[in-house]
């Protein structure tokens, strides 16, 4: 999967999540928390639906990496490409 | 014979619409089952039922909207035949507290399709005098709707579906929520003494051992930091049983069980506080389990009458928001109101020493009428001792 299927993906995910969020207003290199109402259940349901979408189970100790749109999605490309 | 009435859903809501019946007459039904589909201001609820037996008959239409306390529906006690209650409901003469203009005869009518027939037959199509009537609340001109029943009849589908054209459902349910909020939050501050206190909780344990906790979990099996403090409200309940409860006629009366009602708050505006039942007896994973299924179904509007009737205590956690501490409103009849601020490291002396430890601010708000401050500040001690033994929880 290359890194504009996983942005697409997680978007999919965040609009799911957050149904209010307007593609073209989320600036990919600002902290998502800034930009969306995502509390630490919306954030827990994000990391439970990245889980079924795309199999990769997320642990807490990363979380504090996971602040932008681009940092997940790199997250999640390294952790896609690292099982292959 | 039982008469089942629309149970009261909080005290921001004095009446509902009926949606849908989730039984028809002739069936069994259990204690906690749910029979019904009531619209409120806040959500679609899910009517449960408070006794076993046979429903007798359907008092409401779905569309109708009557006034908490309502008969909705008669019931067979175990053993009752269906002629002792006609008997009986002949003796009786139907115990409404609202009259209403619906028909005895539309209780035995199909409850989902306005009866058709009769409609005079000089009008150019037929159209039930509930569809009418609906219509008329609703503002939609009868003419206009499009018939789907026998004959082109006009149903009170066919009235809501033109309604739901007409007007967006969303904004009406904001501005109606806010009405409720409204009036149950001005009705608190006139009626409820309110005191303060507030509680600085070092947290360094909870924090170690949750993350060692979620480190073994699965992400679907993770806990949230939220959960380990309404278990942690929960149980030092127990020791402050004035603050768990409601003022109900002129005094406190004690809740039976710890049902905490949880703050949510609605992506499109608003806020909804239903309870999780018994929280003092689930353990850390199940108390998880149900708050990732109220906060589900509360922000997409379904919620059941348990659950929005039967609060004995509220939390709430603007900690996510970035709040430090949160000082809020009591919700009657409940007395008293726990809030949670953000989590944050900050510096914090202990044994001489200073260091930088993760700490929450809990308050609470009580109502004075029921509890005084040494109680409530006793409650906080024991909230703050609970969180560092987070293994007990």
């Amino acid at each position: 999967m290359n890194e504009t299927e996983i942005k697409t993906r997680v978007i999919a995910i965040i609009k799911s999540i957050a149904p209010e969020v307007e593609e073209g207003e989320l600036r990919a290199d600002r902290p998502l928390r800034d930009q969306i109402d995502l509390d630490s259940m919306d954030w827990l349901n994000v990391l439970v639906a990245v889980n079924e979408k795309l199999h990769v189970d997320i642990p807490e100790a990363d979380y504090g990496k996971l602040v932008t749109l681009d940092n997940l999605v790199a997250y999640l490309r390294a952790k896609l490409a690292s099982r292959v | 014979m039982i008469e089942f009435k629309l149970p009261s859903l909080g005290a921001d809501m004095d009446r509902g619409k009926l949606l849908e019946w989730k039984v028809k007459p002739g069936e069994a039904v259990k204690r906690g089952q749910v029979v019904a589909v009531v619209d409120t201001a806040k959500a679609a609820v899910e009517v449960e039922i408070w006794q076993d037996g046979t429903v007798f008959e359907l008092l409401l239409q779905p569309g109708e909207t009557v006034p908490v306390g309502t008969a909705m529906a008669t019931l067979l006690q175990p053993g009752e035949t269906p002629e002792q209650a006609a008997l009986q409901k002949r003796e009786v003469p139907a115990a409404r507290p609202a009259p209403k203009p619906a028909p005895a005869a539309a209780a035995v009518a199909p409850p989902a399709v306005a009866a058709p027939s009769a409609a005079p037959l000089a009008q150019r199509r037929p159209v039930s005098p509930a569809a009418r009537r609906h219509a008329s609340e609703l503002n939609v001109d009868i003419d206009k709707v499009t018939g789907t029943g026998p004959h082109g009849a006009v149903t009170i589908e066919d009235v809501e579906k033109a309604a739901a054209r007409a007007a967006p459902a969303p904004a009406d349910r904001y501005a109606e929520m806010r009405k409720a909020i409204a009036a149950a939050m001005s009705r608190s501050k006139r009626e409820i003494p309110h005191y303060y206190l507030s509680e600085t909780i070092p947290m360094q344990r909870a924090v170690e051992w949750l993350a060692r906790e979620n480190e073994k979990r699965p992400v679907t099996e993770r806990i949230l930091m939220g959960t380990l403090q309404l278990k942690a409200v929960a149980l030092a309940l127990a020791k402050a049983p004035e603050l768990n409860g409601f003022w109900l006629d002129g005094k406190f009366q004690a809740a039976t069980g710890v049902h905490i009602g949880v703050a949510i708050s609605i992506r499109q505006g608003g806020l909804i506080a239903p309870a999780i039942h018994d929280a003092d007896k689930k353990s850390l994973i199940e108390l998880m389990r149900a708050l990732s299924d109220l906060v589900a179904r509360a922000r997409a509007g379904s919620l059941r009458s348990s659950e929005m009737s039967d609060p004995t205590i509220t939390v709430t956690n603007l900690g996510d928001q970035g709040v430090e501490a949160v000082f809020g409103v009591i919700y009657p009849p409940q007395v008293a109101l726990v809030g949670f601020g953000r989590l944050e490291t900050r510096p914090w002396a202990a044994n001489g020493a200073l260091s930088a430890v993760p700490l929450v601010t809990a308050s609470l708000s009580g109502d004075h009428r029921a509890s005084d401050g040494i109680r409530g500040a006793r409650f906080l001690a024991g909230l703050r001792e609970r969180l560092q033994h987070p293994e007990e929880l």
